[in-house]
Parts: C-alpha cells; sequence; structure tokens
C-alpha cells in the first residue's frame, strides 16, 4: 500500500511546444481509487504512464510512498498494470494462470498457493482454482485476469481504459466488479477513463485534466455540485450542464424576458473583462416547468422528447427575444437545451414549454476566465 | 437504423458475403478455414474467401479503427506485420441487436502461430530460433518507435526464412506509435514480453506439447539477453581514439554476426581530433547484392556482396568522404582497395578462390591480426600474412565452397583459437547509449 504524488511532474514530447502533461501536482492516498479523466488528449493517459515509468518525466518528480521513482524502471516500482495482458492459458488451471508470474520470479510453491487462494477467496473464484479456463464465463475470466495482478501484491494498481475493449454489457458489469474489488483490497489505485460517468461511478475522487492541465479534482460529489470551471461543468454529469451566457443588468442575469437574481458575492467577482455577461449554467434536473408569466421563465422550443421510462428529457431550443445571444451549449450542441421533465407529462414535438432554474441550483462563472463565481 | 459499413483503403465487396449477422463465435463450419489458432482474449477466426484467407477479430469499434490504422502505419514502415484489410462496424443480429466491430486483416501465407511450430518434433534449437526472430521484431518495432504494450509469441507469427524464422506482428490493438521510445517503454514491453513467454510455454507444457527438457525460464531470459544484445550492439555509440580506426570495421563485423548490416554509420570527431564517436543507423538486410553491383559492377554472391559493402563503407567512413558522391566513392575503394588486394595475391593461388570470397577472408584476416596487435593493420601487410599463413596451407577450393552459409571454416577457428563471439565484449568497445 502507498500513495502517490505527483509533484510538478511534466511531459513534454520532443519536438511540441506545449507540454503533453504540465506541472501536474496530485496527491493520491493510501488506498483510495482516483479516477484520471478528461477527453481525448488531455494528458490523462500520459499521466498513468509517467506514473508507471513508460514516460520520461521532463520535469518535477513522482513518488510512491515516500520513495521518488522519476527515475526508477518500470519493473521496479512495484506497480501493477492491470488488464494489460489478460489472455488466459488453456491448458493451465485457474489457480496457475493466476500464480504463474510469482512461479517466474521464484516464489516458492507454499506461498504461491497461499496468495493465490487469498485472490481467489476476494474474487469469487475459489471453487474454481482447478479448473480450466474453458469452464469459465466472460465475468470469472476478467477475474482471473485481475487476479494476476492482485497475487503480485503490488503497492499501486494501474488501470489505462480497461474497459475499452469490452462489450457495453460486459463493461457496467466489470465496471461494478473492479469498484467493490478494489475497495476490498484496498490498494491504490489510479484508473484512466474518457468516460465521466466511469469516473462518478468508480473513484473515490476525480481529476480532471484538459490540456495537460489538471483543472480540479474531488469526490464526485463534489465536482457534479461545484465544478471548477466551466469546462468541468460541461464535462461531467450526463446529459450535460446547460450553459448559457446572460447579460448582467442591476443585479440580475437576463435574457429575452427571463430574469435570474444573482448574488453579491457573484456579482462583486465579476470585473471588466466580463463585459456585463455572466456564464449561468442549469443542469437537465436542475429546471422546473413554470408557468409563462413567472420571473425567470424560458421559453424552450421542443425538438425532440427522449423517455426513459423512469426519467425523461426534453432537446430543446431556447426562444424569445434574445435567445440567440445566450450562446447556449449542452450535451446535445449548439444552441440546444436539455430538460428533464416529469415522464407521466410529456410535451410533443413542436410545443413550447416554460422552464425556470431553481432555486440556488444555478452555476455562475466568469465569461471572460471560465471559473467559478462564489 | 445503423447499417453495416466497411472501412477499407482496398474495398473488396467480396467481404459483404461474410455472414455479418452472426456473432463471429457461431459462424458456420463452411465459410471457415481450419488454421491453428494463438491465445487471444478475443474471438478471432480464420475465413476462406475467394482464395485468400482473412483473419476476422471482434472488438469494439473504438479499438477496431485504431488498430486498423496502427497496423497500416507500421506497414508503411516497412515493419514486418499482417496486412489489414478493413473495419465492418454498424452489424446487427437478426433481431436488431447491435454486435462488436471486427477488424479484418489479410492472414499471413505461410505463416505458423508459435503453437504450431512447437507442437511439430523440431529441432531442439527452433525455441532459440523462434526467440531470436523474436527479438529482432521487437528491436525493428522499437527503433521504428512502436511501443507493443503486449509482447506474446501469441501475437507473432513465425515465417520460415532458410534456415531461421522471420516474426511478424499480428496483434498491435495495446499498441502506440511514439517519435522515440522512452527507455521505460522498452524495458516494459521486453519485461513483458519475458513474462508472456514464460506463461506461454509453460501452458504448452501443462498441455504435455513442450519436451520436458525444455527450460522455460531460460528461453524467456534469452528473449531479453538477445534484445538487449541486439539494441545494444545496434544503437550503442562508441567512442575511441582516432588512432584505433580498424575499431569502425570491428563494430560493422559485430553487427554482421548479429545479422545486421550498417547502412549509415554516424561518425563525430571532437574538437582537437583525438576522440572519434561512431553510431551506426540499421538497413534491413537483403539488397546488398544489388547495391554492389550497382556501385561496383561486382557480380557475387549475397553474403559475400555483404562483406564486400561493409568494408566500402568503412572505407568511406576512414577516408571522410560520407559527402562524397557513392560511386565515385566506389570506383576508388575498387581502384585502391579491393582490385590490388586481389592482385597482390600470387597468380597461382588466387585460382584457389573466387575473387570475392579471396577478398572476404582477407578482410576476416585483417580483422583477425588488427586485433591481436593492437593497431589498424593495412592491407597490404594484411595480404601477406594472409597467403603466407592461410591461403597456402588451404586444402582445396571445395573444402571451403562445401561449407554451409554461415558455417565457420574450420582452418580459420584454429587460426584465430577462438570466434569472434569468444571475445569479450567489453575489451574492444565502450558502448554507451
Amino acid at each position: 500500500m502507498a500513495t502517490v504524488t505527483f509533484d510538478h511532474a511534466t511531459r513534454i514530447y520532443p519536438g511540441t511546444e506545449r507540454p503533453a502533461v504540465d506541472q501536474l501536482n496530485l496527491h493520491v492516498e493510501d488506498g483510495e481509487f482516483l479516477v484520471l479523466v478528461g477527453p481525448s488528449g488531455c494528458g490523462k493517459s500520459t499521466s498513468l504512464r509517467m506514473l508507471a515509468g513508460l514516460e520520461d518525466v521532463n520535469g518535477g518528480h513522482i513518488f510512491i510512498g515516500d520513495r521518488d521513482v522519476t527515475d526508477v524502471q518500470p519493473k521496479d516500482r512495484d506497480i501493477a498494470m492491470v488488464f494489460q495482458n489478460y489472455a488466459l492459458y488453456p491448458h493451465m488451471s485457474v489457480a496457475d494462470n493466476m500464480g504463474f508470474a510469482l512461479k517466474i520470479a521464484g516464489t516458492p510453491k507454499a506461498e504461491i498457493r497461499q496468495r493465490v487462494e487469498e485472490a481467489a477467496k476476494i474474487l469469487d473464484l475459489t471453487e474454481y482454482l482447478d479448473r480450466k479456463p474453458k469452464a469459465l464465463s466472460g465475468g470469472q475470466r476478467q477475474r482471473v485476469a485481475m487476479g494476476r495482478a492482485i497475487v503480485r501484491q503490488p503497492r499501486v494498481f494501474l488501470m489505462d481504459e480497461p474497459l475499452s475493449n469490452l462489450d457495453a454489457k460486459l463493461r457496467v458489469q466489470t465496471r461494478t466488479q473492479i469498484a467493490s474489488l478494489q475497495r476490498r483490497l484496498g490498494v491504490t489505485t489510479v484508473y484512466v477513463t474518457h468516460d465521466q460517468t466511469e469516473a462518478l461511478t468508480m473513484g473515490d475522487r476525480i481529476a480532471v485534466l484538459k490540456g495537460g492541465l489538471l483543472q480540479q479534482v474531488g469526490t464526485p460529489r463534489e465536482m457534479y455540485d461545484t465544478p471548477a470551471n466551466v469546462f468541468v461543468a460541461g464535462f461531467i454529469g450526463s446529459p450535460a450542464m446547460n450553459i448559457a451566457t446572460f447579460n448582467v443588468e442591476g443585479g440580475e442575469a437576463h435574457v429575452g424576458a427571463a430574469r435570474l437574481p444573482l448574488k453579491r458575492e457573484a456579482l462583486d467577482q465579476l470585473t471588466d473583462a466580463d463585459e456585463g455577461k455572466i456564464v449561468v449554467g442549469f443542469r437537465p434536473e436542475a429546471l422546473n416547468r413554470v408557468s409563462e408569466n413567472e420571473v425567470g421563465a424560458m421559453p424552450v422550443a421542443v425538438d425532440l422528447v427522449e423517455e426513459l421510462g423512469s426519467d425523461a428529457f426534453v432537446y430543446g431550443t431556447l426562444v424569445g427575444p434574445a435567445a440567440s445571444e445566450a450562446h447556449v451549449q449542452s450535451g446535445a450542441g449548439e444552441n440546444h437545451v436539455i430538460v428533464r421533465i416529469d415522464p407521466r407529462d410529456v410535451p410533443m414535438k413542436g410545443d413550447t414549454i416554460h422552464v425556470a432554474i431553481q432555486p440556488d441550483q444555478e452555476h455562475l462563472f466568469s465569461p471572460s476566465t471560465g471559473n467559478r463565481l462564489v | 437504423m445503423e447499417q453495416l459499413q466497411i472501412t477499407s483503403a482496398t474495398p473488396d465487396s467480396a467481404l459483404l458475403d461474410l455472414p455479418w449477422r452472426v456473432p463471429l463465435a457461431d459462424w458456420p463450419a463452411d465459410v471457415l478455414a481450419a488454421l491453428p489458432r494463438g491465445i487471444s482474449r478475443h474471438v478471432v477466426r480464420f475465413v476462406r474467401l475467394h482464395g485468400r484467407v482473412l483473419a476476422i477479430k471482434e472488438i469494439s469499434e473504438q479499438v477496431a479503427f485504431r488498430e486498423y490504422g496502427l497496423l497500416r502505419q507500421l506497414h508503411k514502415l516497412e515493419i514486418p506485420s499482417v496486412m489489414p484489410l478493413g473495419v465492418v462496424t454498424g452489424r446487427v443480429d437478426d433481431d436488431g441487436e447491435p454486435l462488436e466491430a471486427a477488424l479484418v486483416t489479410e492472414h499471413l501465407a505461410f505463416s505458423l502461430p508459435y503453437r504450431a511450430v512447437f507442437s511439430q518434433a523440431l529441432r531442439p534449437d527452433t525455441a532459440a530460433r523462434l526467440i531470436d526472430a523474436l527479438a529482432v521484431l521487437l528491436v525493428r518495432l522499437h527503433l521504428a518507435g512502436f511501443y507493443w504494450g503486449d509482447v506474446s509469441l501469441s501475437n507473432t507469427l513465425f515465417r520460415r526464412d532458410a534456415h531461421q524464422f522471420a516474426a511478424y506482428l499480428v496483434d498491435a490493438e495495446t499498441g502506440d506509435l511514439h517519435r522515440e521510445l522512452s527507455s521505460g517503454q522498452r524495458t516494459y514491453d521486453v519485461d513483458l514480453a519475458r513474462t508472456n513467454i514464460i506463461g506461454e510455454l509453460m501452458d504448452l507444457a501443462a498441455g504435455e506439447l513442450l519436451d520436458d527438457d525444455v527450460d522455460e525460464l531460460a528461453i524467456g531470459d534469452a528473449l531479453v539477453s538477445r534484445y538487449t544484445e541486439l539494441w545494444e550492439a545496434l544503437t550503442g555509440v562508441e567512442s575511441f581514439a582516432s588512432d584505433e580506426r580498424w575499431r569502425v570495421a570491428a563494430r560493422i563485423e559485430r553487427l554482421n554476426n548479429l545479422g545486421f548490416d550498417v547502412g549509415e554509420l554516424s561518425i563525430t570527431t571532437d574538437i582537437d581530433g583525438t576522440t572519434v564517436r561512431i553510431q551506426p543507423q540499421v538497413v534491413d538486410a537483403g539488397h546488398h547484392s544489388r547495391r554492389l553491383f550497382r556501385l561496383t559492377g561486382l557480380d557475387v554472391q549475397d553474403n559475400q556482396a555483404r562483406r564486400l559493402l561493409n568494408d566500402l563503407d568503412s572505407y568511406q567512413a576512414a577516408t571522410d568522404r560520407q559527402e562524397d558522391d557513392p560511386q565515385l566513392v566506389a570506383h576508388d575503394w575498387l581502384q585502391n582497395v579491393y582490385h590490388p588486394t586481389i592482385r597482390a595475391v600470387p597468380r597461382e593461388l588466387r585460382r584457389k578462390l573466387e575473387p570475392a570470397q579471396l577478398f572476404h577472408e582477407i578482410l576476416d584476416h585483417r580483422w583477425f591480426i588488427s586485433e591481436r596487435a593492437g593497431r589498424d593493420v593495412p592491407m597490404d601487410e594484411t595480404t601477406t600474412s594472409y597467403v603466407e599463413n592461410v591461403l597456402r596451407h588451404r586444402p582445396d577450393e571445395k573444402a571451403i565452397l562445401g561449407l554451409a552459409p554461415g558455417e565457420e571454416d574450420p582452418e580459420l577457428d584454429d587460426d584465430l583459437g577462438s570466434g569472434p563471439d569468444a571475445a569479450p565484449e567489453d575489451d574492444h568497445f565502450h558502448l554507451s547509449t
């Protein structure tokens, strides 16, 4: 077990000017499950490979526990890249499939058996230990692969998009298994994914990266409730947050006839560079349908209704005066607003509904810096 | 409604005839080709289609496109690897349920998965030759900036190549192309290769497909040492005093012994000219005969051509003529080195061997006596020594020509006391990467 620390860790690829990972400072607690998430090219995989020793570190340091591993070879770092290799050997028993790396390392037989049995117990594979992989289901085979990493008793597990080559069903199943297994084992884990749902459902904490820069790190709840900037706000959450630019006048944010009262602290943080505007984010689930005459009512023309049984979402366009100036964006694209509605009261395509942001459910950002206000 | 889509640089409508609405695992026997399969985490099937054999792997769309792109890039880099044909997406079964995408590659004709090679009763050094082939492939991939991420015998196919095997990459799923690999990436690949190879051999042993006396660990370790040796030899910077230029030839000799040829040699001299640093840049073997013919008009066998070209290269390096027209340098080399050397051999003895073979042996002899003298022995002195000490005592031409390619001349061996391979490396080279 160990902590992991990135201390101003920087990676610049030869021939490029902008660092792929720029001064990353991140501390992973002992036993913690940390997810690195972000869009393609954000530096998440590079960060993980720096920790694994597969990428040179051009600046700063990386620590595992108290040990500076910046220049240590991968195999000497006491880490396990889980799922890198999980083709199972057909002629070997499940136990041998799990323990063969220990055999190679010259671990005594009795100890191998003991470690394999311990891992099998955690993985619910005890009764299969003497069988061949052929007798296992897809999910059980996955667990044997995890067992391979577990028996080595590494200080840190590293996983780089481990679910990307699984089919959708197995992906959800394995996601849950990895998360619960990691909690049971208590081994510090750094996990990379581009999928924010995976990040939210698996991580103790999530670190969001973009363009090589750490945007925010926090628990799933913190990331969802108080995104540090517009990028994190739009990235975390599904369907994505609606984000619009409003005019500020007399202590209120305006779009057309809609008014949104703003807190004093938020107003105070706006600067001249914001040019009298404010970015307002509101999640699809933070909107209420209201009557046309209500103060904060925004008219939305319904383009599509997505019914999911427990939920229903309206994909629509903000209409009315000044709507086009709002520069609305959401998971549904430019100028689209997503609204979660009561699945038992669903509007028709072409209808106009009115929605208002629930009290205190707005997220306010500076248009000039993109950073959160308040 | 999603539609079946085939993405390919070389579209072949015959692909549409395959049963894409059926999960690959359930494809009917009549479309499948019976070929030995390696270990894979995915469903892989071989299919016979209009006289070709295709390998089809079911895999997620994103990974399929990625691997397809990587395999295409490897082909452009002329790395031995399977030819990607396309990606099939938008598959649905008869109930409209989506199926995984498929990556289609062309099966490498005459290739063998390691299981097939090992399960036949082959000569005992087969394992060593497979490992050699894999080490060569891994070094070539790393030189090209390709990090494999899952090196294994299963992810490699072997083709017979005269007395050796040539290895081909068949699975690039975990790979990545970089501008240059870090030493961490290389050592990780090599370490994983070792673990995987030992695991695969242990599996064969568990299935009683492997001789009991095969040492799995030793074979895995052999890959590491073979790789390390090759990598050092191919990329290591070597420095020495400027009066030890015979070391340029010694370095080239050593690479030849490892089965590689030197295409270019980067040579730098420090400011006062006392130290020379050389670093080889490697080309593929194969075109030596033609290259030599183009440059000199000499028409000789390939191994002889190799040898002559290397001497020409070291001549070019030693005379500081890297910038000159190669044809001019070759002409001068013929006039100043090759012809005078051959002519220096007495006419009655010259008939014992072909001229190119003679020259090759004189070069060998020079390497040997320079090594012993610790200085660069000139060609004329070498030739005299060779004629007196070697050629005169030659039994006859046939005994030499009767040797199999690569086999050491027993008489030369006697002369040398030990083969060049037996000399400890550190005595000859200061290597650093």
